[in-house]
């Protein structure tokens, strides 16, 4: 009797310990990925900083470009992919959280709405070349908006449009169906509970969407080459070419003309895409503020 | 004195093929507390949300009768549905604020139907936090978020956010069944009050409470009623068999 128990006991001590180990090596798996990815992402950064960071000084982000961008700064720069990203963001987020209200609060699910999810899906998939291309021949060439802001900012719109339309769908199909019911009970409209008590509730997603088409259609270089020009003059109207700062380094860089130019811009792009991050945080944090429990 | 609020007329209701209720007919009084008791998916929930028409919002749903309020057909086509809602009040089972502060949870009403001075705003909400007995637990803290009150102190505000548009009948679909005692005798005592001003219809699974705060009960079974009379009539001496199992507890 004093026997079996003690081979019992010791069988489940062996066991016991055997669950641990596999714990424990998914535990060291897990972590060293975790890390993996942490250095990946800081040794970019790092990498490009440390490059980039010594040649930053007032004189580059003041001066305008010379001896195509050999010399000077990058003002001219700067303020086309501010002006770009800002033109395809305005068109782009009014249609996209449009179109994701028609499909989460007024389409059935029928043939149609099948169509417009698989175009999207399509539409995201899609190489942003091929985007290029097809800005060129319809803004560019087409509708007669030569290289400009405007052709660029309509292509990079096209190609932030799934991003958008996807996260907003996600974040309104995350409100409960008790806050409708509680907003319609009141004798509120459809439209009403979406406007008032949908769209504040998702505001988050719809921000996420935004910082992420953001992040594309900033770090986006073929498809703006194409349809926005290379110019380095400072953009005086929508209809003017421009020069992007991705547009910048890939030139730079390709045609070899400055080293230390090259490391400086993408420094500056790089900057400037944490502080857009940083500050859509802040800003959807502040639409969050009623929201949550604090 | 007792005038019928709301008369309902033969109704019948299909989910697509399911007939849900059927031939319902039933007196609502005005100034008094109606309790819908019966077990789980026997259509008093149903029944309750026909009332305010947020069946409407489920496709595939048929009715046929007639529900009068005030003897005014609701289902006639030349019933506004935004004013009907808001005569017409909703309390649900899971207190459901929006995710906005105390304030605007209670002004959300008035706001949508037109009412745009703050003063006149401020007095609302005093006004229908008082009334459901919540104002000196909030008052300091009326811009902070609605989420961050507790169980009980949500579905009250729920309440006060229902009186805020000044209906004349409140639904009430299982009030308390996500409340802990304390919060659920608070709601009670809380009708006491309410039935005085308003018309109440309230579902419930507890027994008890419908013994508690109704005047009138009505027993539901399978889509149709049962039975139905004075709360002290249907629990002391129901005359029905389905009924007296009912109540004491043999089924359901």
């Amino acid at each position: 009797m004093v026997e079996n128990t003690k081979i019992y006991t010791s069988n489940i001590l062996f066991k016991k310990q055997k669950v641990n180990m596999k714990e424990k090596i998914a535990f060291i798996l897990i972590y060293a990925v975790a890390f993996l990815t942490i250095v990946a992402l800081l040794s970019i950064i790092g990498y490009v900083l440390i490059n980039g960071v010594k040649y930053l000084n007032v004189e580059f982000f003041i001066q305008e470009p010379k001896s195509m961008g050999r010399e000077g700064g990058i003002f001219s720069i700067i303020i086309g992919s501010i002006y770009l990203t800002f033109v395809s963001i305005g068109i782009a987020t009014p249609i996209g959280v449009c179109a994701a209200i028609y499909l989460t609060e007024y389409a059935k699910e029928n043939k149609l709405v099948k169509l417009i999810r698989f175009g999207t899906e399509i539409l995201a998939g899609i190489p942003s070349i091929i985007f290029g291309l097809f800005g060129f021949v319809f803004f560019v060439i087409l509708l007669g908006f030569r290289w400009s802001i405007l052709s660029g900012g309509l292509t990079l719109a096209m190609m932030i449009l799934p991003t958008i339309i996807r996260s907003t769908e996600e974040a309104i199909k995350m409100v409960p169906t008790s806050f409708r019911e509680g907003s319609l009970a009141l004798g509120a409209t459809k439209w009403q509970t979406i406007i008032k008590i949908v769209i504040p509730s998702s505001i988050s997603g719809i921000v996420t969407g935004i910082i992420l088409g953001i992040g594309r259609a900033i770090g986006e270089t073929a498809a703006v080459i194409l349809t926005a020009g290379s110019s380095l003059g400072v953009p005086s109207s929508i209809l003017d070419p421009t020069r992007t700062m991705s547009v910048h380094v890939y030139l730079l860089a390709s045609e070899g003309l400055s080293k230390e130019k090259t490391f400086a811009t993408a420094s500056v792009l790089i900057i400037l895409v944490l502080c857009i991050n940083f500050l859509s945080n802040v800003v959807g944090n502040q639409f969050m503020k009623n929201t949550k429990v604090s | 004195m007792s005038n019928t609020k709301i008369r309902v007329k033969d109704l019948q209701l299909y989910y697509g093929e399911f007939h849900a209720l059927m031939d319902i007919n039933i007196d609502i009084i005005e100034n008094k507390v109606t309790a819908l008791i019966g077990p789980s998916g026997c259509g008093k929930s149903t029944f309750l949300r026909t009332l305010n028409r947020m069946n409407d919002l489920i496709d595939h749903v048929k009715i046929k009768g007639n529900i009068l309020i005030d003897g005014i057909d609701i289902y006639d086509i030349a019933c506004d549905l935004t004013h009907l809602r808001k005569r017409v009040g909703m309390v649900f089972q899971k207190p459901n604020p929006f995710s906005k502060t105390i304030y605007e949870n209670i002004s959300y009403g008035p706001r949508i139907h037109g009412i745009k001075e703050k003063s006149k705003l401020d007095e609302i909400v005093e006004k229908s936090l008082k009334k459901a007995a919540l104002w000196d637990e909030v008052k300091n803290r009326l811009n902070k978020p609605a989420l961050g009150l507790s169980g009980g102190q949500q579905q009250r505000l729920c309440i006060a956010r229902c009186l805020a548009v000044e209906p004349d009948v409140i639904l009430m679909d299982e009030p308390t069944s996500a409340l802990d005692p304390i919060s659920t005798l608070k709601v009670e005592n809380l009708l006491e009050e309410l039935k005085r001003e308003y018309t109440i219809v309230i579902v419930t699974h507890n027994m008890q409470q419908a013994g508690r705060v109704s005047d009138y009960t009505s027993f539901f079974l399978n889509g149709e009623i049962i039975e139905k009379d004075l709360t002290k009539n249907i629990f002391s001496k129901p005359r029905d068999k389905r009924t007296q199992d009912y109540i004491t507890g043999r089924f359901g």
